[in-house]
């Protein structure tokens, strides 16, 4: 039996069926067809569907879909506006996207670091991604770009 | 970096690769954003999963729990019978089951099924697909797959898996080893004659050295989508690596003329390697060849880690034969590589380490025996560096052992043996472009570490060349691993083919098939000639694998 599902995704009202056991992130991607949040291990370890439910960062591989009734999820893909925001312009600027399949999460992780503390220490940074895993780059172009933003040295 | 090094180097490259290229470079040294980078962070990068299909099925497989196993009997019926379920593929369905993925080089014989119908070599070989409706289904049915296995006695050790009496991995192999070039169970490497310069030599250096296997560990899992598309052909998106190897590998175990196959790539999550078996593919058009409809074929985490196939272990004994004064004169390596259960790119990985031989040093006499070995493990493949990696990690640890013997700091006894240009290699050619010694002095500089004097003021340009570039006046060989029954399957010659498995018709590339004598325009005229300089053909693109590539 598919339960309807009606949530707030990157503030616009959206309603989709979701099927019995279905996680966040296959709703997302399958249901609404927000393709941002990506698929790493299913078991919440890789960090790559991290969106934000209700302003806090969850995995959304293991928060089921039902739960996300009425609730305000926020994505990588409603970060531009459609101007970049300056953790994307400062993620391109430090080179902190390789293969670009973590960068979704990693941005969405980054940004509700910086929505908390404005001001973060390197340590600060670190702590938030430290639920992201990223195999190409060696993180510290992203620690870079993060702490760019955090300290105002954003180029334009 | 502006420091003097950083400024040594960049004169370094001026010096020595003038030739190259010009000095007018426009963006190294410079931060340049990478072109795909946009799309990465808005989320919109076009992954193979990030393409939507009005019911998409899902493919599971059926795998096995045994490191070696006959199967018996494939029970699907209860499996039929579960919601959701559309169809069950077995190795029957597949047109033509068994591959290897160097043929598309010419290289080597068809040994793996897509799904195994005989008999299993490694823990999670597939044997069958379930395809249903959802994932969820279709995990669901392949639990109700009845499977009758007669588990075999495995083995995973090279070394155990070479000896007599160990189980057999391939029949076509029964030694559990490639054959190279139809002859050898092994590849050859002869320079010279260690043994006489071991004789002569101060000391001998002994060492044995083991990477383990290495999973490339993508954070994008290997998939991809395969659906109908319109004029009777199918749609692929993928996760591959080798978007061409991935196409000719499907249209050949497919049957289908790649003509009729429409893949989508290029946007890959991570691959290191890994993503270049074309496993996936394959499954998926067949799935929607038998289906009519779009299937999804994606590994999950678990199966990424336990069939995605690794960088391959390796195991090397090294012996030096080398003089008080920290010359090397003699290096005998004795190589063991972990292919696992079929051969995929190992017996590649092999020659391109057996060419690397014996790194970067000029050494009179080289000798190499390098196996590649059938076990029951996941079968290796790709990864960054493959088949030199791992020895140069027992080169360099061996080096460091070597300068701990003769009592010598290791970056001199490196600069002391690195290869000059005009050096002779062991694979007979001509060293050019060295710079290893500017590397160990800029190392040494960095490392804080006082070099002799006369290494401090080497260069690779100076002092290469005349008695070290000659070959040596007598190299020792021999016959040890011949084996027999196998036809040449010489990459390196244009022609060379496949021996015939029985029962399946060989695979003919179009591109190696014999021309076709061009009629007369009259007709009844002399069929045109054959030109007297061969073709050169798609197959020469590849004959760097063999070492015979000429700069």
């Amino acid at each position: 039996m598919k339960t309807p599902v009606t949530l707030t995704l990157n503030g616009a009202e959206r309603a989709a069926f979701a099927d019995p056991g279905q996680n966040l992130l296959e709703f997302l991607r399958r249901g609404v067809g927000d393709l941002s949040p990506k698929y790493g291990c299913g078991q919440g370890t890789c960090g790559a569907c991290t969106v934000r439910m209700n302003g806090q960062t969850v995995l959304s591989c293991l928060v089921l879909a039902e739960m996300a009734q009425g609730a305000t999820i926020e994505t990588a893909a409603g970060l531009a506006t459609p101007a970049m925001h300056p953790l994307q312009t400062a993620f391109m600027d430090h080179f902190a996207a390789q293969c670009g399949y973590c960068t979704p999460g990693m941005l969405v992780s980054a940004k509700a670091l910086l929505d908390r503390n404005a001001t973060p220490t390197r340590d600060e940074v670190i702590e938030a991604i430290s639920g992201n895993l990223c195999r190409c780059t060696g993180y510290e172009p992203i620690i870079a770009a993060i702490l760019s933003v955090a300290q105002g040295r954003i180029r334009a | 970096m502006t420091d003097m090094v950083g400024g040594n180097m960049f004169e370094m490259r001026k010096e020595f690769f003038r030739d190259e290229r010009d000095d007018n470079l426009n963006e190294v040294g410079k931060p340049t954003r990478r072109q795909d980078i946009p799309g990465h962070v808005t989320g919109r990068s076009p992954f193979f999963d990030d393409h939507l299909f009005d019911g998409l099925l899902h493919m599971r497989c059926v795998r096995s729990p045994h490191h070696h196993a006959r199967l018996r009997r494939i029970d699907t019926a209860e499996a039929e019978k579960m919601p959701g379920v559309v169809r069950i593929l077995q190795g029957r369905d597949v047109p033509r089951n068994l591959n290897t993925l160097l043929s598309l080089l010419d290289f080597g014989i068809d040994d793996e099924p897509l799904l195994s119908d005989t008999k299993v070599a490694y823990k999670g070989e597939p044997v069958a697909a379930v395809i249903a409706q959802t994932e969820a289904q279709a995990r669901a049915a392949v639990q109700k797959v009845r499977v009758e296995w007669d588990p075999l006695p495995h083995v995973l050790d090279v070394e155990e898996a070479i000896k007599p009496g160990a189980p057999v991995v391939l029949d076509i192999y029964p030694n559990n080893k490639f054959v190279y070039h139809g002859k050898y169970d092994h590849q050859k490497l002869r320079f010279g004659d260690v043994e006489a310069a071991f004789r002569g030599a101060d000391h001998i250096v002994e060492g044995r050295y083991q990477m383990s296997p290495i999973e490339q560990a993508p954070i994008e899992t290997c998939g991809a989508i395969a659906a109908p598309e319109q004029n009777d052909r199918y749609v692929c998106y993928t996760s591959t690596q080798g978007l061409f190897f991935s196409l000719g590998t499907a249209s050949k175990v497919l049957t289908m003329p790649s003509s009729r196959l429409h893949f989508i790539g290029g946007t890959v999550g991570g691959g290191f390697g890994g993503k270049v078996d074309s496993i996936h593919e394959p499954l998926a058009i067949l799935g929607a060849m038998l289906t009519g409809r779009a299937v999804k074929y994606a590994w999950d985490r678990e199966e990424e880690m336990q069939v995605g196939a690794p960088r391959g272990a390796e195991r090397w004994y090294l012996k030096d034969g080398v003089m008080r004064d920290g010359r090397i004169v003699a290096r005998k390596f004795t190589g063991y590589f972990d292919s696992g259960a079929y051969t995929r790119l190992s017996s590649y990985a092999i020659i391109k380490g057996v060419g690397h031989l014996p790194g970067p040093y000029t050494i009179p006499n080289v000798y190499a025996d390098v196996y590649c070995v059938y076990t029951n493990r996941t079968p290796a493949t790709a990864m960054r560096g493959f088949g030199i990696t791992a020895v140069d990690f027992a080169i360099e640890t061996h080096m460091d052992k070597v300068a701990d013997v003769v009592g010598m700091n290791p970056i001199d006894l490196r600069i002391l043996n690195a290869y000059r240009d005009g050096d002779m290699k062991a694979h007979r050619r001509i060293a050019k472009n060295c710079a290893l010694i500017e590397c160990a002095q800029v190392v040494a500089q960095k490392a804080g570490v006082t070099l002799s004097p006369a290494l401090a003021a080497a260069a690779s340009t100076r002092d290469g060349g005349g008695a070290r570039a000659a070959l040596p006046a007598f190299t020792a060989t021999d016959e040890g691993g011949r084996v027999s029954g196998f036809k040449s399957t010489n990459y390196a010659k244009k022609g060379g083919r496949q021996p015939d498995m029985p029962g399946v018709p060989a695979y003919q590339s179009p591109r190696t098939a014999p021309p076709t004598p061009n009629p007369s325009p009259q007709g009844g005229g002399e069929p045109t000639p054959p030109p007297a300089t061969p073709v050169r053909t798609g197959a020469m693109r590849f004959s760097s694998l063999s070492g015979f590539r000429r700069r």
